[in-house]
């Protein structure tokens, strides 16, 4: 069972270390432009008075929480960075099970003396793992940037952490519901369109959610479950939301089991 | 003792037959040939021992065990070679064999580098860059490398050149003469002759024959060839004599039956040359397809 764990976290290096850079470079880059709105805080606020408020509810902007103060901006970079953690989770989601029958190993390892159970348990832990590694990074930056561009700002450490916590279970949502969807479908033909997808539709969902300010619409979407100035403001996560994600994982990892154990692996 | 048992198994594909009442018996140490055109639900038939797919209806024992629900035990003793062969592309093949072999209890890096060396194989280089023969051996090297009681192989020698076929087939009588079953599919039935023991003949997901491969030679058809002058008096036209072909020189036809009713007729020509063959299992195998 080991074996196959390290097998697969071999697979993932390259991506891991690709992520690892490109998440952490993504904050940075973002939060490196804070010194500078901090400074003109005051013509800012003038500018975003302009916006119509619907336009500034999508970009996720709040009045509790402005741009100019430091928390206000790490929650807009936050809410941005959701979109890559979330295509990264996703990716892993619909590659992990869907591997070997799109290039056509699973003879391969499905005639080896190891039962399926097994094997999708090795595999989620091998993605998660890899994932978790990506999340190191992401709360090392996170903090770092925020203590390095605050300037003469304070902030409540302590919603920080609560947000930067949230980040494991997003990744769970998008890889549990990717490996779900891959095992009920016969074939998934290009992972990365099915993880874009899934990854940017739940944003857009979320959007739609605060152009209408109607939660309906975010139900289901983990950007509304974990939304960044909701967490930063509160010092909590938003509970009905958060026990949704939940109920959704589980049921998303109970269904790829079921279905993973009873599949047809189609022969070449 | 039977290593493998069909009982009454059965496989859709929706509603599309895979296989159906397929009922096989297969005995310790026996050489058993799997014979049909492509299509004819072969890997249907392969996949479900392995438990890749599972059946709608009947069930496979491998080893006394049934082969879904203790498929993981059946599987350690199991030498399988898929037809065509995908592996990692971007792993060396020693890395792959040795992570094939990581499945398995016992250590295996002896046999991996025994096998090696009589398939001519490099170890160390890259799958990705291996030519469709090379990888067929990295496939039977991975198949065999854990010494396995029962070796499935589906098609195994497309890819192989006639001298590697050769080797490779000298390998599969060595394992088999250590106590290995061994489960041979194909379509290619030179190879089968050539190898095994007992045959069974799929046709439309049913099997339609199981029999001893000697048998089916000699209790079946004999082939004439018959050449002389003025042969066409369409006197073979008797029973048992199918696939007639007549012409002045030369009569050629396919017999079961009295072989003295054939002797009489013969009698009655001028012949420059008579050939009595017994048929290829290609020609004994057209008429269960006709």
């Amino acid at each position: 069972m080991m074996n196959i764990y390290l097998f697969e976290l071999k697979m993932y290096k390259k991506s891991i270390i690709i992520w690892s850079i490109a998440i952490p470079f993504w904050i940075f880059f973002y939060m490196a432009f804070f010194p500078m709105i901090a400074a003109d805080s005051v013509a800012f606020e003038m500018i975003m008075e302009d916006y119509p408020e619907e336009l500034l509810a999508i970009m996720g902007m709040n009045a509790e929480l402005p741009m100019s103060s430091i928390l206000g901006y790490f929650g807009l970079t936050f809410s941005m960075t959701q979109i890559p953690i979330a295509i990264q989770a996703a990716n892993y989601g619909f590659h992990t099970l869907s591997v070997e029958e799109r290039e056509l190993t699973a003879d391969f390892l499905l005639s080896k003396p190891i039962t399926r159970s097994k094997i999708i348990i090795s595999k989620f832990f091998a993605a998660f793992t890899s994932l978790t590694i990506v999340n190191v990074f992401i709360w090392g930056i996170s903090i770092l940037s925020l203590y390095l561009f605050k300037g003469e700002q304070t902030f409540e450490l302590r919603n920080v952490l609560v947000l930067l916590s949230t980040v494991v279970i997003f990744q769970l949502f998008f890889l549990s519901v990717g490996m779900f969807i891959s095992v009920s479908l016969r074939k998934i033909g290009s992972v990365l369109s099915f993880s874009m997808g899934l990854g940017l539709g739940l944003y857009i969902l979320n959007s739609l959610r605060s152009l209408f300010s109607s939660d309906i619409f975010g139900y289901i979407s983990p950007y509304t479950h974990f939304n960044p100035a909701y967490i930063l403001i509160e010092g909590n996560y938003h509970k009905v939301f958060t026990i949704i994600s939940l109920l959704i994982i589980i049921v998303s990892l109970s269904m790829s089991y079921f279905l993973y154990l009873r599949r047809n692996i189609p022969s070449l | 003792m039977n290593v493998i048992e069909f009982n009454n198994l059965t496989k859709y594909y929706g509603d599309v037959k895979g296989c159906e009442n397929v009922n096989i018996q297969i005995k310790e140490g026996e050489i058993f040939g799997f014979i049909g055109p492509n299509g004819a639900g072969k890997s249907t038939t392969i996949r479900t021992m392995l438990s890749l797919i599972y059946p709608t209806s009947g069930s496979v024992t491998v080893f006394g065990k049934d082969a879904i629900e203790f498929g993981h035990e059946v599987r350690k003793d199991i030498g399988y070679l898929p037809s065509e062969i995908f592996y990692y592309d971007k792993m060396k093949v020693i890395d792959l064999l040795n992570y094939s072999a990581s499945f398995y209890d016992h250590d295996c890096t002896e046999k991996i580098h025994e096998l090696a060396e009589i398939m001519e194989l490099d170890l160390t280089r890259k799958i990705q860059d291996l030519s469709y023969g090379n990888k067929k051996k990295v496939g039977i090297v991975q198949g065999l490398l854990h010494s396995p009681k029962l070796l499935i192989l589906d098609e195994p020698t497309s890819g192989l050149d006639p001298l590697m076929q050769q080797k490779f087939f000298n390998l599969i009588s060595e394992e088999n003469k250590k106590g290995a079953t061994v489960f041979f599919s194909s379509h290619i039935l030179s190879e089968v002759q050539q190898l095994c023991d007992r045959v069974a003949i799929i046709k439309d997901g049913e099997i339609v024959k199981i029999q001893d491969v000697k048998e089916l030679q000699t209790d079946n058809y004999k082939k004439f060839k018959i050449t002389g002058l003025s042969l066409n008096h369409s006197k073979f036209g008797i029973e048992g004599v199918t696939q007639l072909v007549e012409s002045e020189e030369e009569v050629t036809f396919f017999f079961k039956g009295d072989i003295n009713e054939i002797v009489k007729i013969l009698s009655t020509l001028k012949l420059k040359d008579v050939i009595i063959e017994e048929p290829t299992l290609e020609e004994i195998f057209m008429h269960y397809y006709e």
